[in-house]
């Protein structure tokens, strides 16, 4: 069991540098990480600190620790997802607007220059 | 197309329709001759937009790939803002035959709905329906039955005409993927009213339609899903 534990803080471990080497190179923007780093810091503490895995167990009425701990590591990674695809969401409506917006400019800008150059043709 | 003094703008979506966009555009100018043609091209990699300019359609050409609803939506956004009173859609496939569109006009200028459905159902030839898509339309009657309070023949058709009421709603809120369906409760939602008038519907004439088995499967549910949304959903943040 105590493997089960080391395993999730090679991971926690693991993913914290991951994040941090992807903002370094600019792959991720610090306030998209953020969220990532709570997780994985949460994971990496959870899994270090087994009294309160033992006592969420005995509260939650799991048969052990790793249990409770594989579901504290669930619940944080789903919030983290649920609130990638608000950005998402967020982002795609935003890029939309701005799609059609834009097309739309440029076919206001292109009715003008027509405008301007008919007389000029003539 | 200037901003003073329009009616009607006939508006085709587009996307990779350089063998059709032509055609449907001559059928067009030849049913309702000096109307405005709006091809909205959804980012095309083909000629759809220099054989939409040649066969004397305006192009309000997207920067990227919207989808279906996101380039209908951007050509009722234009629409508005140019200030037509009545816009109708034609799908740039050749399916559609732009003979009906006088009828569509006609229910909307009758001012008794916000929004014309051009059904294939009503009176009309619904022949070139595939199973698929037979079995989808008679399932979603089902489902729209009761939240429309009346029943609609043809839900997924996208022949359709509205009027500048229902314009000003769509420039603002219009799904984004299979806008058909959802539109109609986006309609409902704000008390609007649809009629359906008989229209001809014919096979697309070039190229292939990109809807598969597993492609009317994810339809279903998404769009079960929207509608569903669309019911609990308070006005959104998209404006």
């Amino acid at each position: 069991m105590d493997r089960l534990f080391d395993v999730i803080t090679v991971f926690s471990l693991i993913l914290i540098v991951w994040v941090l080497s992807s903002v370094r190179r600019s792959h991720i923007r610090v306030e998209y990480s953020v969220s990532w780093l709570l997780a994985a810091t949460l994971l990496l503490v959870l899994s270090r600190w087994r009294t309160f895995d033992d006592w969420a167990a005995s509260a939650l009425g799991l048969p052990d620790s790793f249990l409770a701990l594989a579901i504290f590591a669930g619940a944080a990674f789903l919030i983290v997802l649920y609130r990638q695809s608000l950005r998402i969401s967020g982002l795609k409506d935003s890029s939309i607007t701005l799609a059609q917006q834009l097309a739309i400019l440029e076919f206001r800008l292109e009715a003008l220059n027509e405008k301007v150059q008919a007389p000029n043709a003539r | 197309m200037t901003a003073d003094a329009k009616r009607v703008l006939v508006l085709i979506p587009a996307f990779n329709e350089e063998a059709n966009v032509g055609g449907v555009i001559e059928e067009v100018q030849a049913a309702v001759p000096g109307t405005p043609v709006l091809v909205v091209d959804d980012c095309s990699v083909d000629a759809t937009r220099s054989h939409a300019r040649t066969a004397g359609a305006k192009v309000l050409a997207l920067p990227h790939h919207l989808g279906l609803g996101g380039c209908v939506q951007a050509g009722y956004r234009l629409a508005y803002e140019l200030g037509y009173e009545y816009v109708i859609r034609v799908d740039g496939d050749g399916q559609h035959d732009p003979r009906d569109i006088p009828t569509v006009l006609k229910a909307l200028e009758n001012g008794n709905c916000e929004m014309v459905i051009g059904s294939r159902f009503v009176n009309g030839n619904g022949s070139h329906t595939s199973l698929l898509r037979a079995m989808g339309i008679v399932f979603f009657r089902a489902v729209l039955r009761p939240i429309l309070g009346h029943p609609v023949h043809d839900p997924t058709s996208g022949y359709v005409g509205v009027n500048r009421t229902a314009l000003a709603l769509f420039s603002s809120t219009f799904p984004l993927e299979y806008p058909e369906i959802e539109a109609l409760v986006v309609l409902q939602r704000k008390r609007f009213r649809f009629v359906e008038v008989p229209c001809r519907f014919r096979p697309r004439r070039a190229g292939r339609s990109t809807i598969t088995a597993v492609k009317s499967l994810y339809y279903i549910i998404h769009v079960l899903l929207g509608v569903f949304v669309n019911i609990l959903k308070f006005e959104g943040r998209r404006k």
